[in-house]
């Protein structure tokens, strides 16, 4: 076939683009393939992976659409954007579920193989939207990527059912032809993912191809665009999700500790991908045990840490509820223990597929008595690795246990991650004690399993199997040194103060908390923790896009706080600190250094956007120098920016670089 | 009662793995300098003397015992042995020895648990433990109540006990531990009593030498909230009736002078009978076969304990079979993964096959 029109391609700085359709349509999958073809390309990227816990529900109706986002660009970006460029929408019930996030302008791409009478009734439509007009301010492409399909697979033989099922391989290679994707990945995947089904797997490389060409040879596309590869610093990259990067972070912890790892987990969303993950790494020492409940998880990573191993288990909230009388175990034995958070919505069940930064408090104090440890939070996907390793030195230096916060948002979604040349990861001694470390009244060698080290404080630490150094620990209090039970006033006292002490002490070996300040003279800091590094980053490039001055630095250390954050949040006029909570850690900052922050809550199971934060940080910055509310602009100027205008320095104009908005 | 002659070669025994003493021991190695704290007169003393004493015939490195227990009274249990040991939290031995085990193929692990720990709080580890067959000695030591927190009824009381707690009487169902052992495939179980020194020696040895999880319900006297709950096993006036003696090959028969025994009776039931009653004497009574691999026997048994007062009881090894422990299968798999895939590329790991270049 050959083109009447030829094909012009337009210069994007970056795309948000958004699959959506029934969660038995493959749309995760289609995302993930779509995000390695990017990542191949060498654009910079992030997604947001969104999908309903029910694992089917009933077909076609709102609460069963999933969805997959991926921004990718041609400089660094931070989140997965706000705002889709292009909605993918293979249904009418994923149209509806989307529409509200699309700005005008933007393309729709519909499959409108369902938009039958039924079944828009179903989700609340009178009339069809792609005929009322009620779309008219989008630029819509309605296609009928179901029968396309079938019919680009007629040789194989399927069902209609079978052959309808690679629709979503279709609208890939539609959407890899329209960004000028590189193929070869997603075809390779293909032959390796349905190798013992030939017909599936014909039929699916069939659909893609077909989807390719139809973008190729279909007069209904005028203009690909290109996003050219973003220019980051030198180095081998490669995608990484949070859960993926966590599950090789807890491995290279315990390898460069020399220790065997043993994971004690029970399966709980978004927490169950790690799980996975480490099951399939045994030739690196690495045991899973799939146990009986949260608390046996728990338990058997304690034990497993007992006996010499990393012991690690990963959850999420409500399964740290349950374990939460092992992990005060834990902190009286003074054993390593590395306990993942995955953290979801709550309370109680929630919404367990959505992300959320509310188990701060509970993690920090969710224990009886007095029960200090580490607390660690990762701030992108690929940093939990970083996390994972950190979670480690300190677990095995300090004798703890040690909480790992990710959340669903980083378990799922991804970004490039430089690939670390892991001989230069810090080592990590676990300084077992082999011999003696006492001697008794008389003189003769005597093992104190509660005999500190004086600049740590960390315990001995002497496995079974060590000769002469027998000893018995447990959950009731301790005397100083021989670690013997003791219901002394004085020694409760002493030991309740060590213990705080020594994760007190952990700051000594963490760095300062950086501060981005480019000139140093903003009056407004905004300090985050987790998963609100992206959205608060790029809210913050909005507002110096406007001229606003705000310095920005983020937390993963939460404790100890990094030895110098009092400090740091005294030398600002306000310090914002955005959360996906009623503001936990403004919280702990109001308590530890008597100053008054400013909270920024939103608890929507969802990140937090760019923009919101961009207006909410305009409007402190102006009001920190004293401007009235009527005449203050820069919130709503950093809110209202798009695309090359608020996040790099060229000069793009909007409406050229919004796609599609140029029809 | 005698010794038992289990006959189970083709597993490696439980103490595989385990490395040998270089000297004979003696049982005041194995006691701590730790003041034992139980009440007067109290069964957990019977069975801490006979476990030190035990413990130097196995003939292993002292150090790699590990004792793990719960919370009660009986979990005090490790602080009073020169072994390594964990007094850990209420009803989770189980699962933290679990771990333990997996990690330490070198590690001879004991639990030490009581009824309200292993049954009540704990009860999912239990028989999650018993059904995996990890490489276990579990020490259940049922005094049929709750002694540390002074005296309420326990899953294994009676119905109608009258404690602190039951002003008029329980109406709980109790547990009875080696039907709930059985009906989770437990592939050792044995029930004995902590004033027989010798049968409950013969029952560890046996426990010690079998692969997987071993549970050994021990009946303990409670003297202070619960005291002559087992008299009818310890008077000598009664417990020639009261004990069901079981040892593998032989017919069950017991009673003065042997004029009780046990027989089939309807369908998968055992029932006591007078011998003399039977239509052929001793030839109809079961012999007892602990390596039966249907647990449903073994079961039959333990359905011959009473609910209620205890009057009578099946005493011993009421099953021993083989399967593959759980930690040796968990293990394997990582010696086949290194086998296959040697062991491990971190660099190549975290690298990964799909990556791009900037340079």
């Amino acid at each position: 076939m050959n083109r009447t029109v030829t094909i012009e391609v337009k210069q994007l700085d970056r795309v948000v683009i958004r699959f959506a359709g029934d969660s038995g349509d493959g749309m995760q999958l289609t995302g993930d393939r779509f995000t390695a073809e990017t990542a191949s390309f060498g654009n910079d990227l992030s997604t947001l992976p969104n999908f309903p816990a029910e694992i089917r529900a009933p077909a076609g109706t709102l609460p069963g659409v999933s969805s997959f986002q991926l921004h990718f660009a041609d400089h660094d970006i931070l989140t997965p954007g706000d705002a889709p460029d292009v909605l993918i929408a293979m249904n009418p019930a994923a149209l509806k579920a989307n529409l509200r996030d699309v700005p005008r302008g933007a393309t729709l791409i519909v499959d409108t193989a369902d938009f039958t009478a039924r079944n828009l009734k179903r989700i609340g439509y009178e009339q069809n939207p792609l005929e009322t007009g009620e779309l008219d301010a989008y630029h819509v492409i309605g296609l009928n990527l179901t029968g396309m399909t079938v019919e680009s697979v007629k040789e194989f033989g399927l069902s209609r059912k079978d052959a309808s099922r690679a629709k979503n391989m279709y609208a890939l290679g539609l959407v890899s032809w329209l960004f000028q994707r590189p193929v070869e990945s997603t075809i390779t995947f293909l032959e390796t993912k349905f190798a013992s089904k030939p017909d599936i797997r014909d039929a699916n490389i069939a659909a893609f191809r077909a989807g390719y060409n139809f973008g190729e040879t279909a007069e209904e596309f005028s203009v690909r665009y290109e996003v050219k590869p973003a220019k980051m610093a030198t180095g081998t990259y490669r995608n990484i999700s949070g859960n993926l990067a966590l599950a090789y972070g807890l491995v290279a912890g315990a390898q460069r500790a020399g220790l065997p790892l043993v994971l004690g987990a029970y399966p709980i969303t978004p927490a169950s991908d790690v799980l996975h993950e480490l099951s399939k790494l045994k030739r690196f020492n690495v045991t899973t045990i799939q146990a009986e409940d949260e608390i046996a998880g728990v338990g058997a990573a304690l034990g497993a840490s007992f006996g010499g191993a990393l012991g690690v288990t990963t959850s999420s909230g409500p399964g740290i509820s349950l374990k939460s009388e092992t992990i005060g175990l834990g902190v009286m034995l003074e054993l390593p223990l590395v306990v993942c958070d995955i953290q979801r919505a709550g309370p109680s069940t929630g919404m367990p597929t959505k992300t959320e930064q509310a188990d701060l408090l509970q993690v920090m104090f969710g224990r009886n008595g007095e029960a200090p440890l580490p607390v660690l939070a990762a701030q992108s996907p690929a940093d939990c690795f970083a996390i994972a390793v950190e979670a480690a030195r300190i677990a095995i230096t300090y004798r703890t246990p040690v909480i790992v916060l990710s959340d669903g948002y980083l378990a799922n979604g991804s970004e490039p991650w430089q690939i670390p040349v892991v001989d230069d990861l810090p080592t990590i001694d676990p300084n077992f004690t082999l011999e003696p470390n006492a001697t008794d009244d008389k003189g003769a060698p005597l093992y104190l399993p509660y005999l500190r080290d004086p600049e740590t404080l960390s315990r001995a630490w002497a496995i079974p199997g060590t000769a002469g150094l027998d000893h018995r620990i447990g959950g009731l209090e301790k005397e100083d040194k021989t670690g013997n039970i003791s219901y002394d006033p004085a020694n409760h006292d002493l030991m309740i103060r060590t213990r705080q002490a020594k994760v007190d002490g952990i700051a000594r070996s963490i760095d300062p908390i950086e501060v981005d300040d480019p000139d140093g003279t903003a009056k407004v800091l905004v300090l985050g923790w987790g998963s609100t590094y992206g959205p608060i980053g790029a809210g913050v490039r909005r507002v110096r896009k406007v001229g606003g001055k705000v310095a920005q630095a983020h937390l993963r250390h939460l404790n100890p706080f990094p030895p110098n954050l009092g400090d740091l949040l005294r030398s600002y006029d306000k310090v914002l600190v955005p959360e996906m909570n009623l503001g936990q850690l403004a919280m702990l900052l109001r308590a530890k250094f008597l100053v008054d922050v400013v909270s920024y809550a939103q608890v929507r199971g969802m990140p937090l956007g760019a923009a919101e934060l961009a207006e909410v940080i305009g409007n402190l910055v102006e009001e920190t120098e004293g401007i009235d509310d009527d005449a203050r602009h820069l919130g709503e100027a950093a809110a209202n920016l798009t695309h090359g205008e608020a996040l790099n320095g060229n000069e793009h104009d909007l409406h050229q670089s919004r796609l599609g908005g140029a029809r | 009662m005698s010794t038992v002659d289990l006959g189970l070669p083709s597993l490696p025994g439980g103490l595989h793995g385990v490395p040998a003493a270089s000297e004979p021991q003696n049982r005041k190695e194995y006691v701590s300098d730790q003041e034992v704290r139980w009440c007067p007169g109290c069964g957990d003393y019977a069975v801490l003397a006979a476990f030190q004493g035990f413990l130097p015939e196995l003939g292993i490195k002292r150090e790699n015992i590990a004792m793990v227990s719960g919370i009660g009274c009986s979990s005090r249990f490790p602080y009073y042995l020169s072994t390594y040991g964990m007094h850990s939290i209420h009803g989770r031995a189980p699962a933290i020895a679990t771990g333990l085990a997996v990690a330490r193929p070198d590690l001879s692990v004991w639990v030490v648990t009581g009824d309200g720990d292993a049954l009540s709080i704990g009860g999912n580890h239990l028989i999650h433990s018993l059904r995996r067959n990890v490489n276990l000695k579990i020490l259940l030591f049922n005094n049929r109540i709750y002694g540390l927190t002074k005296g309420q009824y326990s899953p294994t009381s009676e119905p109608g006990k009258v404690t602190k707690s039951t002003p008029m009487g329980s109406v709980d169902n109790p547990f009875n531990p080696v039907s709930l052992a059985l009906g989770a495939e437990a592939t050792f179980v044995a029930r004995t009593i902590d004033s027989d020194r010798k049968h409950l020696t013969s029952v560890l040895r046996a426990a010690a030498e079998h692969r997987g999880t071993a549970i050994v319900e021990i009946y303990q006297n409670c003297p202070i909230f619960n005291d002559n709950a087992f008299e009818a096993f310890k008077d000598p006036e009664t417990r020639d009736d009261a004990i069901i003696p079981l040892v593998h090959g032989e017919p069950i028969r017991f009673g003065k002078e042997g004029r009780l025994g046990v027989v089939r009776d309807g369908f998968a039931s055992l029932a006591v009978k007078e011998v003399a009653d039977l239509p052929n004497g001793e030839a109809d009574l079961v012999v007892h076969d602990a390596h039966a691999d249907d647990p449903a026997y073994a079961f039959a048994l333990s359905r011959l304990t009473d609910a209620g007062i205890l009057h009578q009881a099946p005493i011993g090894i009421f099953r021993a079979v083989e399967r593959p422990a759980y930690d040796d299968m968990v293990r394997q798999q990582i010696t086949t993964a290194q086998e296959a895939q040697g062991t491990g590329d971190l660099q190549a790991l975290v690298t990964g096959s799909d990556t791009w270049t900037i340079n």
